[in-house]
Order: C-alpha cells, then sequence, then structure tokens
C-alpha cells in the first residue's frame, strides 16, 4: 500500500512519510541524527530565508536587503526557480520546506534534508568541533537584539558603517586552526557587560603617548628585539583580522567591537560549511535516492512518484562539461553523490583496479560503514584525496589545465588516465582546499612609535595577486575600524619578495 | 518529529531591509527611476518598474585573487578531445571557470536589476514634492468640523453608552456595597432545602433568615445603577481647510503636435498620479480647449484627440466658471496648471493676460504655465522666438509669485519641469 497517491499532500502524510522514511534511515543506514522540527513555509518566506544566508533569525543590515531583491527578480522572471528546502544546522535541526512542493517532493526533502544533512551535521568532526548546534539560535537572536539596541543608542548610520565594514573583512574574521570556546547566550551577555570593566582594568599598549625611557633608540638590534617582544604581546602574526581588529584597535567603542564580534561569530559558524559543501550535498544526495529506492522497493511510493523523483534527482545531479554555457565549476551534488555511490560500487563489486587503488575497501561488504566513516572524518579536501576513484574520474571526463599568465596559451597537464588519476585527484583537492581559495593575508605589525599604522601582508603562492580595485576597498574599510592607515603588502611566500604595496588612510569624515 | 506549519507568520520579514537597502541606494535608485520614467509610455506611469543601478554605493567587496596573474591550476570536467601536452588558446573575455557564481557579490561595474514596487517606484520620485501653500492663511472661516475623542460624560444618547465604563462602575459599586452574588445565593438556598429534608428546625430559620436577607440585599442594591452609565463625549474641533481643486487646462489644437500633446499629457499625468497618490481630497478639473473650452473627464481629456483653432482664453474662462460655480474660494484651495504649444489666436493674448492677471492668479494658490515646444525651441530661448503666450505671460510673472512658467521640450525634460515646479518650498520663475 503506498504511502501517498497524488501531488497534493498534506500533514498527516508527512508524518507517515517521515515515520517510513526513519525506519529506512535509522535500521539500513545507521544514520544518527539531531531531532527534526519540519516547518512548512511560502515561497516568499523562503526567500526571506535566503535573504538572510539561510538563517531564520539575522540581525538587519541593507545587504539581506539586497540579496532578496536579486533572488526575488531572479525567481519573478523565472531565471531561477527556489530550492526545495533549506535545513539548519541547529538542535533540533530545523528544516525548512515549501508549500509548493508536491507530496513526493516533500518525501524528498525530507529523505535529503531532515535525514542525510541533519546526520552529516550532527556526526562530521568539522562542525562537532566548530559548530554550536545548541546556541546558534539563541545566540542569533542575542546578535539581532543587540544589533538593534545599538541602533536605537547610537543611531542606523553608525552601526552600519561598522557592519559594512566588518563585512568586507568577514572572510578573514575566522579561527582556522584553534579550538574556540563554544559561544553561549549567557555567557555571551556576562562578557559584554564586563568587557567594559576588564578594558578599563588593561593596559594597551597602543594608547602610550608617554616616549618610553632609555636611550636605546639608537641601537639597531636592541629596537628590534624590542619590536619583537610588542609583537609578540600584541600577539602577531595573526590571521583571524577581525580578532585583532577587534582586541586591539585603539579608537573603538565597546559597543563596536561587539558589533564586530557578531560578524565574526557568523562568519566563523559558516566556515566548517564552506570546507564541506561536497560532502554535505554528496551525503544528503546519497542518503535521499537510497531511502526513496528502498521505499519503492517496498512498495511504499508509486511508479509516478518514482518518476518524478528521478526526473527531479537527475536534474540536481546534472554536470554540464566545461564548455557548456551552463558550466560554472562542479556540481557540488553530482560530484560528491557519484563518489558516494563509487564507494558503495567498490564496497560491494570491487574491479580489480579498485584494489589497486583501494585495498582497505573493495570488496569489504560495509558500504554505510564505510560511508559513515568517511562523513564523520574528513572534509571535501582530504576526502577527494582519499576517495576520488580512476572509475570517477573517467566518468566525468576530468582534466588538468595549468594557466600560466605569463604564457599566451594555456596547457592541459593531466587527463583521465592511467598517468593522469593521481595528479589529478591531488590537484582537485588542492581546488577545495580553502587555504588556496582564499587569499593567505594576515597582521604582520602595528607601528607604536609611530602612526600607529597597522600592517597586512599578502601571502602571495604561485604568482597570483591580489584583486586590484576591491583590495583597495576593503583596505579603506580596515583603515575606518583600525582608526588609523593600514598598509598591505603582497609577498612572495617562497622569496620574501615584495611585489606591490597598498596604503590607506582614513576617510576624514 | 515535529511539523510547524509557518506560512501563517507575519509576512515582509525583510521588509526593513528592504527600506536599508533602498536607502542605501538613494541617489543611484533615483536616477534610475527618473531615466525609466522617460522611457514609459503615457499610460503606464503608474506602474512598478524594474530598475537596474549601478553597483557602486551598494557592492561589498572582500578580498580575491586575480584570476590574470600567477599560476594557478583547473581541474574541469568533460574533456572530448584534449591528450596530455596539449596546448589551448587563451579564452578571451571573461575564462571559462573563475567566477563561480554570479551572486550579487561578484565585483566589476555591472548593473544590479531588481524590480520596485509601485508604491516604492511612485515615492521614490514624489520624494521632496508637494502642493505650496496648501493651506491657507485664514481659517476662520472653515466650516468643516471633526468628532474627535474626548473623554466620558454622564449624559449622552445610547448609540454612545460605553458598556466597559460602566461595568466597570458598577462593579465596583457592587462590590464596595456587597451585593451578594448569584452562587452565594444559590448555596444559600441550597443549604436551606438539604436542612429542610433534614428536618432541623433551628438551622431551617437560621438558614431561611440568612436566604431572604440575601434576597433582599440582591433587589436594593441593583446590577447596574443610572449612577454608573456613563457615555462617550465627542468634541467638534474645526478642521483646517485642506480641500483643494486643480484645474488642468491643456491646448488640443491643431497646432499642437502630436509629440507636443504627448509631452502635455505626460506632464498632466504625472500630475495626476502625483495629485492622488498625496493627497485624499484633491479634486482634479479637466478642461480641454481649441477655440472652444469643454470640462472633460479624466479618460477623454488623455486619450481623444482633437483638432481645432486656438484661442486660450477660452479655457481660463471656462476655469473660472467652474470655480465660481463649484469651488468657492473661500472652501478651496485652488491650483491651476496649463500646457500650450504658446500659440494663440492673435488679439487673444492680451484677454489671457487681463483675465490671468485679474481674476485667475487672485483666486489661485498656485499657478503652472508649461510651454511645450518640438524639441528645438524649448531650451534655446536667445535663438528661437519666444511665442505670443509666453511673451504675454512673462508681463504677468514678475507681480505675482505664486505664477511659475517653465518650457519643455522633450520628454526627458518634463521631470526636471516637474520637480523644480512642485519641490517643497518651491521654485518660482
Amino acid at each position: 500500500m503506498p504511502l501517498f497517491t497524488g501531488p497534493n499532500w498534506d500533514f498527516g502524510s508527512l508524518r507517515r512519510v517521515y515515520e517510513a522514511v526513519e525506519k529506512i534511515a535509522f535500521g539500513e543506514l545507521g544514520l544518527d541524527i539531531y531531532p527534526v522540527q519540519i516547518e512548512v513555509i511560502t515561497s516568499e518566506q523562503m526567500l526571506d530565508a535566503y535573504s538572510s544566508v539561510g538563517l531564520p533569525l539575522m540581525y538587519r543590515h541593507w545587504s539581506f536587503g539586497k540579496r532578496f531583491a536579486y533572488h526575488e527578480t531572479l525567481y519573478r522572471k523565472g531565471l531561477q526557480g527556489l530550492a526545495y528546502e533549506i535545513v539548519i544546522n541547529s538542535n533540533p535541526v530545523i528544516c525548512y520546506i515549501m508549500e509548493e512542493n508536491s507530496m513526493t517532493m516533500q518525501t524528498l526533502v525530507i529523505a535529503h534534508a531532515a535525514f542525510g544533512h541533519n546526520h552529516f551535521f550532527k556526526n562530521n568532526y568539522l562542525f562537532r568541533q566548530w559548530t554550536d548546534a545548541d546556541g546558534i539560535l539563541d545566540y542569533l537572536s542575542f546578535a539581532r537584539d543587540y544589533v538593534s539596541k545599538c541602533e536605537e543608542r547610537y543611531g542606523a548610520e553608525a552601526v552600519e558603517r561598522v557592519l559594512d565594514a566588518a563585512h568586507a573583512l568577514k572572510e578573514h574574521g575566522v579561527n582556522r586552526y584553534a579550538h574556540r570556546s563554544k559561544p553561549n547566550l549567557a555567557e555571551e551577555q556576562r562578557r559584554t557587560e564586563e568587557r567594559r570593566a576588564h578594558e578599563e582594568a588593561t593596559y594597551n599598549d597602543l594608547w602610550r603617548t608617554v616616549p618610553q625611557l632609555g636611550g636605546d633608540k639608537d641601537d639597531p638590534v636592541v629596537s628590534e628585539k624590542q619590536r619583537e617582544q610588542l609583537r609578540q604581546q600584541l600577539g602577531l602574526p595573526e590571521e583571524n583580522l577581525l580578532y585583532f581588529i577587534e582586541k586591539r584597535a585603539p579608537r573603538l567603542e565597546d559597543w563596536q567591537r561587539e558589533l564586530i564580534r557578531i560578524v565574526r561569530n557568523v562568519s566563523q559558524y559558516f566556515y566548517p560549511q564552506k570546507q564541506l559543501q561536497l560532502m554535505n550535498e554528496g551525503c544528503a544526495t546519497f542518503c535521499h535516492y537510497e531511502i526513496m529506492n528502498r521505499l519503492h522497493d517496498k512498495g511504499l511510493i508509486t511508479e509516478g512518484s518514482m518518476l518524478e523523483f528521478l526526473h527531479s534527482h537527475s536534474s540536481v545531479v546534472f554536470q554540464p562539461g566545461f564548455d557548456d554555457p551552463r558550466f560554472s565549476g562542479f556540481n557540488p551534488y553530482a560530484l560528491g553523490f557519484a563518489m558516494m555511490s563509487d564507494i558503495r560500487r567498490m564496497c560491494e563489486k570491487p574491479t580489480s583496479e579498485d584494489r589497486e587503488y583501494f585495498p582497505e575497501i573493495a570488496g569489504c561488504g560495509d558500504p554505510f560503514g564505510v560511508l559513515r566513516h568517511a562523513w564523520a572524518n574528513y572534509r571535501d579536501e582530504s576526502f577527494i584525496l582519499q576517495y576520488l576513484s580512476p572509475a570517477v574520474i573517467r566518468q566525468f571526463k576530468i582534466f588538468q589545465i595549468a594557466d600560466d599568465s605569463s604564457k599566451p596559451s594555456l596547457r592541459v597537464e593531466a587527463i583521465h588516465d592511467e598517468i593522469g588519476y593521481r595528479r589529478i585527484r591531488s590537484a582537485l583537492s588542492k581546488q577545495y582546499d580553502l587555504s588556496r581559495r582564499e587569499p593567505d593575508i594576515q597582521v604582520v605589525d602595528v607601528d607604536l612609535r609611530g602612526d600607529r599604522c597597522l600592517t597586512l601582508v599578502h601571502y602571495v603562492h604561485d604568482g597570483v595577486l591580489l584583486e586590484e580595485k576591491t583590495c583597495r576597498s576593503v583596505l579603506r574599510y580596515a583603515a575606518y575600524l583600525w582608526g588609523y592607515a593600514v598598509k598591505l603588502l603582497e609577498i612572495e611566500a617562497a622569496t620574501d619578495k615584495t611585489l606591490k604595496t597598498y596604503e590607506a588612510a582614513v576617510d576624514p569624515t | 518529529m515535529n511539523v510547524v506549519d509557518r506560512r501563517p507568520n507575519p509576512k515582509g520579514k525583510s521588509l526593513s531591509n528592504r527600506q536599508r537597502f533602498l536607502s542605501r541606494a538613494r541617489v543611484e535608485v533615483k536616477s534610475a527611476v527618473q531615466e525609466a520614467l522617460r522611457k514609459r509610455k503615457v499610460a503606464d506611469v503608474e506602474h512598478g518598474e524594474k530598475v537596474a543601478i549601478p553597483t557602486r554605493g551598494i557592492s561589498e567587496p572582500i578580498f580575491h585573487h586575480n584570476r590574470r596573474t600567477g599560476k594557478t591550476d583547473h581541474i574541469i570536467p568533460g574533456n572530448k578531445e584534449y591528450v596530455r601536452g596539449d596546448e589551448i588558446p587563451r579564452p578571451t573575455g571573461g575564462e571559462g571557470q573563475g567566477g563561480r557564481e554570479g551572486s550579487p557579490d561578484g565585483s566589476g561595474d555591472d548593473a544590479f536589476e531588481f524590480t520596485l514596487s509601485k508604491e516604492e517606484f511612485l515615492d521614490m520620485f514624489f520624494e521632496d514634492l508637494e502642493l505650496p501653500d496648501l493651506v491657507k492663511k485664514s481659517l476662520k472661516d472653515t466650516t468643516a468640523v471633526d468628532l474627535q475623542r474626548a473623554g466620558y460624560t454622564v449624559t449622552g444618547t445610547p448609540s454612545n453608552l460605553s458598556v466597559p465604563r460602566t461595568l466597570r462602575n458598577s462593579m465596583g459599586r457592587r462590590i464596595a456595597l456587597r451585593r451578594p452574588k448569584l452562587s452565594e445565593i444559590e448555596t444559600a438556598q441550597q443549604a436551606l432545602e438539604e436542612a429542610r429534608v433534614a428536618g432541623d428546625e433551628e438551622a431551617i430559620e437560621r438558614l431561611t433568615r440568612e436566604f431572604e436577607r440575601l434576597e433582599r440585599r440582591s433587589k436594593i442594591i441593583p446590577y447596574i445603577d443610572p449612577i454608573d452609565v456613563r457615555y462617550r463625549r465627542f468634541d467638534r474641533v474645526p478642521r483646517p481647510n485642506t480641500e483643494a481643486v486643480m484645474f488642468c487646462l491643456m491646448d488640443v489644437s491643431g497646432s499642437m503636435t502630436e509629440a507636443m500633446k504627448d509631452l502635455a499629457k505626460r506632464f498632466f499625468m504625472l500630475l495626476h498620479v502625483f495629485l492622488t497618490r498625496r493627497y485624499r481630497h484633491v479634486d482634479v478639473v479637466f478642461i480641454r480647449h481649441t477655440s472652444t473650452a469643454e470640462e472633460v473627464d479624466e479618460e477623454t481629456f488623455f486619450y481623444s484627440r482633437e483638432t481645432g483653432g486656438t484661442v486660450v482664453s477660452t479655457a481660463l474662462e471656462k476655469m473660472l466658471e467652474i470655480a465660481r460655480a463649484r469651488y468657492p474660494i473661500d472652501r478651496w484651495n485652488i491650483y491651476g496648471a496649463q500646457a500650450s504649444d504658446g500659440d494663440n489666436y492673435g488679439a487673444d493674448s492680451s484677454r489671457c493676460v487681463s483675465l490671468l492677471g485679474g481674476d485667475v492668479l487672485p483666486l489661485c494658490q498656485y499657478f503652472a504655465y508649461v510651454e511645450v515646444g518640438d524639441g528645438m525651441g524649448g531650451s534655446l530661448t536667445g535663438l528661437s522666438r519666444d511665442s505670443d503666450l509666453w511673451r504675454a505671460y512673462s508681463e504677468v510673472a514678475p507681480a505675482h509669485p505664486h505664477f511659475a512658467m517653465r518650457r519643455v521640450g522633450d520628454p526627458s525634460q518634463i521631470f526636471t519641469v516637474f520637480h523644480e515646479l512642485f519641490a517643497k518650498g518651491g521654485v518660482r520663475a
């Protein structure tokens, strides 16, 4: 007996489908999930959610209005369909589904988001380490209230200036390595209040206006040593630019520091997601594909639903080639799904090639165990390095071209053949490495003796410089926050040679 | 698992963000709006509009790698013919990869396109505009009154009875005088009956007395007493006279080319939209004239065609006639707007001057004359000959600060002229 027939959905069938999916997910796939809250929303509310970067609550800022206007125009023109779902990594996991979806689509969405994404959120090490699923909604509501309180007290314009500037640096407001203490609502509020007392009590060397004693200025060795010591006191070099500014900028008010902290925390929340896009979507897609097929095998969904699902699934995992006008890089759904399906194939029906490349999993017979292990312990970069198989490389016809801007033409370095597999695998893994994708920028020095100028360095790898125009505007924002001039040097990491220098003074306004 | 239906939640959650965005991009949006209006047909002035604004004021820069420097590897799918070592000519104009998504954050000077609602569109356009001197200097003649709530009173008509107030007083009084509650009486009665069943004589007598006392008390203390009753009170406050009428005078004679009529109509269309949006109680009177003038409805005014000779004074006379008959000056703020190509029947101009200076202008709060040209004459005053009417009106202008004249040569000027005529604290010729 199928769980539902026809396209219309109702709350009863949502519940029945959820229970049926749950049975398969727990019993056959061995998933482990947070509790789920399914929220039915309209398309307009979906656009709302889009504009606040997928979060249910967000502080107010014009850039979210801009995003809304952008998506709305695309949607109204029919250029872009809306996502069928949005899922939020919180505890319980909130899963938005749109009222326009047919019942088949709702089933797909439940399998995809409420189980696939959910399992991934709960088990992947990066999420476990960096994201506080229990606290995120409380924190966002604290952030929203705090921002609107600041707007009342200091004026919307002043708040907007700080947020604009902080947004420009938000990609460089994350801790990449240290284990961050988890944010907690009560803790945050207490800390805000204590901050004033703390700032008064601690000595900030940047405020020193009295010249230091001793005539060691003439001695370059001692002077350099002192500077080194100062740099250490300030915790330099520091790659979390927003953190450094929040803690050390001499002219910021307390509330401005708190705003920077909010931007920083939100940015940190998204940091793992950026490193896990391929795996996250792959995991969810793989789960929904498995679950939908089981439902069909058990006769719980009709042939018609199955066809509708297959149609939608195949457009989700469609990968256009590089010469296709629709091409915009790898489709994370497609590549993730293909890699995970291939892992399953290798576990169950390995070829001799698989035995050579993946001796530890080929033919092991426990595909879900292997996948669960991969979902829990890898990120995009390491997952590709570990699991991208020759079969998938052939399936996508992946090739590598080297683009050297000093040469007139591009060169094909490797293709999907015996010699190329390993090269392509490591090169593709690098392409997913966030630390290579984003510019490597650090605070290296503050001129405490002179004009308090802040020095940033962009370590240039393979000669790739910063885009000049945006770099200048970002530096202006940074100078606004810092309160004094900001300098950026582009230094070639391999040779320590300075390639380019930017400088931004504080706007007189 | 929990299913929550969020559909009934309040809409427009992102409205405040949108307003912030619009005010951020105010300058750009405004010029885009004017640009858009210029290209519109007369009939769809009153619609929302898709506008494209430069990303200048609303860009969100972040540090980017410049893809045209250094060495990069691209790993891409879909190889068909290449083998290792092949050289491929560098693709020109935006490489195949790189810009991952065409997100709004994409850098560059591309226009950012979005749709303004009709409200936002017109708000943006009519910002800073108003009818000059809407309130007459003397308010003493006003006849209109408004009713305004002014507390409560002990007398009044039943329709003004305030039930909550009355019951509140009643309840206070009942508590103060200890009127027995219905439930107390019922308990007493029940106890009495139980005693009767038990046959306890002494208890029966005591309980009967108690019951009768309660009964009596509830009778002499009424549930609602006349002293509880309150009525809502209203004060009559005189309302300042803001009733206004706008006379739209348009020349539709043969000397007006289609282009000129289009210009004039655009002007009035804008005026009409402006008035109906901003003021609830503005009457608009449409008068068109050839050698004779007639009052017409909106539809005819904007959309019908007519040709003939030109006698401008007929329109002014018609306006005076209507004003005297229907819009007494002590009750109405009167405005006039006239559009013409400036051609007039030879001897009529002097009559126009005397009509305008002598009768029409003293009547009006504000009168605007817009002369439409064929695109050549308009702005090049020095080269082309001033029209009859322009010369004639120029004599009147200096003596009347509330009379303004402007020339319009092509559609792009309409909006500037309109803004000039109705800017707050208006610019006067």
